[in-house]
């Protein structure tokens, strides 16, 4: 079995998202959807798994302020439990409000920087990667399916002409 | 149409009756005087002794009065801080003198202690009052706040949010009775400013401090403001739901425009009027201490326990039927309001606490410590209660959808934000003797009462959908 698939280019977001419920009805699998700017939509109507990235920032948040608490509480109250200008060092607690903001900047810190770095290494996003887009157009105005095939290729390509592609391109899978 | 179902109008009743009775009978059985207390102190089995020692702790940090006075340069204040020194350091001091003044000062402490104990059940009273008219109130900005931003998904929410703001004209009513009481009648001594002893030239409590802040705290002027920020509120109010009406059978969008120009007036006129009402009646509770914040702290206060009024109310209504178009993507946005507005709260909290607590200014700085010391569950409690529940629970955008975790979330604010309402009032009207007992869930149940009526009986007066809303189309449509 070959590494074939379609490219069908579409000029129309309304159009895409009814071929792409029309495809998936037919039991074609999706390989990827190239768009210009967010589908409101798409990733249901492709069946994509929502994302688990909020869930990751919490747990960043988390360690975040653990990393406050631990820190503080080593250098502020441990280490060298200095009087400074009367705030009570005899125990974290004590002193608490002090750490407050600290606590929230870190918590707010790790969560946000470590949930980006996250988001980049899932899409795989670095600096001097070789762009995927199969297309330029798609940057601009075009929207770009690709469909993978198995069986009838000819029957495929009717089905996705029906659904108002605009250009049919068959390749080899990079 | 709403019809207001028989149970509950017989729980609002019930509830009604139930909480007069309770207030009554707590109102009834406070002492009336030092002897009455003392008598009843013993029957309820005080050691003498223990209690002498209680009188004396509240009295050193709850009496911040006595403090200032004593800091003021007046003369009185010198001759007693001499007296003071003179008591306590000087071995020779003769001890007739000694003693004598020993039985002044624990008469003065009785004194007191008699006053906070016959407080307590009109403190209890004000702080129902206060607590259900501040949800109204929430409701009524946060409804204005939606119609001057053409919010896209609230319209079908109106209605609910307008049979809460009904709630406004009893609940102003009420509080202003209450100050009235104070101030006129002088059945309590909640308004400790409004004691005329202390601005009278040559009373022995005469305070230089009360007699400064007299032009603002005078009780003529302060029952016109009253009447003036409850008079602004109730007229938004009436216009804005005529209007609203109004607009379900006209051809044009002109009440809609009119609505709209009216809430942003009334947003201006809002901010203005709930600053100076809550220095008024919550921060003058304790005349000697002031905090620039305080009214937005009050506002953040009342704007979340709005929010989850209507959140609630909401989710009843839908549960009988009532609200076709109401689905769970407002829910989400009002639980959304919910956790935002929480955190808010506690931004505000905080601002307040950590600023005062850092620089520790004496005279600043009272106020927090007699609510550590003596309201210690309750102040730090209701953290958890409006910051660290809500912040938990609501997080997650599935849960934000769900009918009981809504429920849930929305008790527990809502009984935080009594306590953060009871930890503004009860230190400086009852001092140490705080409880919660019958004076305070009976005032609870008799303003929950009112307010359950007031409010589904004005739900039945209007379509719960707004016919001719120029957004009720995208409101019936929304989803997140």
């Amino acid at each position: 079995m070959s590494n074939k698939v379609i490219q069908a280019m579409y000029i129309d977001d309304d159009v895409l998202m009814a071929a792409v419920k029309k495809v998936r009805q037919e039991n074609h699998h999706i390989e990827e959807v190239f768009t210009p700017f967010p589908v409101h939509g798409l990733d249901k109507a492709m069946g994509l798994e929502p994302t688990r990235l909020a869930i990751t920032a919490f747990m960043y948040g988390c360690v975040g302020l653990a990393v406050a608490i631990v820190m503080m509480n080593y250098i502020m109250i441990t280490d060298w439990p200095q009087n400074i200008g009367g705030k009570p060092s005899f125990s974290y607690l004590e002193n608490m409000p002090a750490f407050v903001p600290i606590m929230f900047e870190l918590t707010v810190f790790f969560a946000a920087h470590l949930m980006v770095i996250t988001f980049y290494l899932r899409s795989r996003l670095w600096p001097f990667k070789e762009a995927e887009n199969p297309d330029p157009r798609t940057t601009d105005d075009h929207f770009l399916m690709e469909v993978s095939v198995h069986g009838n290729e000819d029957a495929l390509k009717a089905l996705l002409l029906e659904t108002g592609a605009t250009e049919i391109k068959v390749t080899e899978k990079h | 149409m709403y019809t207001f179902s028989n149970r509950l109008r017989l729980f609002a009743i019930i509830s009604f009756a139930l909480g007069a009775i309770m207030v009554g009978f707590s109102l009834a059985s406070v002492p009336s005087s030092v002897e009455d207390m003392k008598a009843m102190e013993a029957a309820h089995g005080h050691g003498h002794d223990g209690d002498h020692a209680d009188a004396g702790h509240d009295d050193a940090k709850t009496a911040h009065h006595d403090d200032h006075k004593a800091d003021a340069a007046d003369h009185h204040g010198d001759e007693k801080a001499h007296d003071d020194a003179h008591a306590s350091t000087d071995h020779h001091a003769d001890a007739s003198h000694g003693a004598n003044a020993g039985h002044d000062d624990a008469a003065h402490q009785d004194e007191h202690k008699l006053q906070q104990l016959q407080n307590k059940p009109w403190a209890a009273i004000y702080i129902a009052a206060f607590f259900f008219m501040m949800i109204s109130l929430g409701v009524l900005a946060f409804y204005a706040i939606q119609r001057a931003a053409q919010a896209g998904w609230s319209p079908v929410l109106f209605r609910v949010m307008e049979g809460i703001t009904a709630y406004i004209i009893p609940g102003t009513i009420s509080i202003i009775l209450l100050l009235f009481i104070s101030g006129v009648l002088h059945w309590n001594h909640l308004f400790h400013w409004m004691d005329p002893e202390l601005i009278r030239e040559g009373s022995p409590t005469y305070d230089k401090l009360t007699v400064g802040k007299q032009a603002w705290l005078n009780v003529p002027w302060f029952l016109i403001r009253a009447v003036i920020y409850s008079s602004i509120w109730i007229a938004y109010r009436q216009i804005s739901r005529r209007l609203s009406i109004r607009q379900d059978n006209a051809t044009d969008n002109s009440n809609f425009k009119k609505n709209f120009r009216l809430a942003a007036m009334f947003l201006v006129l809002f901010l203005i009027s709930e600053s100076l009402m809550s220095w008024d009646w919550i921060m003058s509770f304790d005349h000697h201490w002031f905090s620039t914040l305080f009214g937005w702290y009050v506002f953040a206060s009342m704007v979340v326990s709005g929010v989850t009024v209507i959140a609630l109310v909401t989710i009843y209504l839908k549960s009988r039927g009532f609200l076709e178009y109401v689905n769970d993507s407002h829910l989400h946005d009002l639980a959304k309001f919910m956790f935002g507005f929480s955190i808010f709260w506690a931004y505000l909290w905080f601002s307040q606490f950590m600023l005062i607590w850092y620089s520790n200014i004496p005279e600043e700085v009272t106020y927090f410590i007699t609510r550590i010391e003596d309201y210690n569950l309750p102040f730090f409690g209701m953290l958890a209660l409006n910051l660290i529940f809500p912040l938990l629970i609501l997080m997650n955008s599935d849960y934000k959808r769900l009918n009981w975790i809504i429920v849930i979330a929305g008790i527990v604010i809502l009984f935080g934000h009594y306590i953060d309402i009871f930890n503004m009032v009860m230190p400086a009207t009852v001092g140490p003797h705080w409880s919660i007992g019958i004076a305070e869930i009976g005032a609870i149940l008799l303003f929950l009462g009112i307010f359950i009526f007031v409010v589904f009986t004005a739900l039945t007066k209007a379509p719960l959908l707004p016919k001719r809303n120029p957004f009720i189309e995208e409101s019936k449509q929304f989803h997140y």
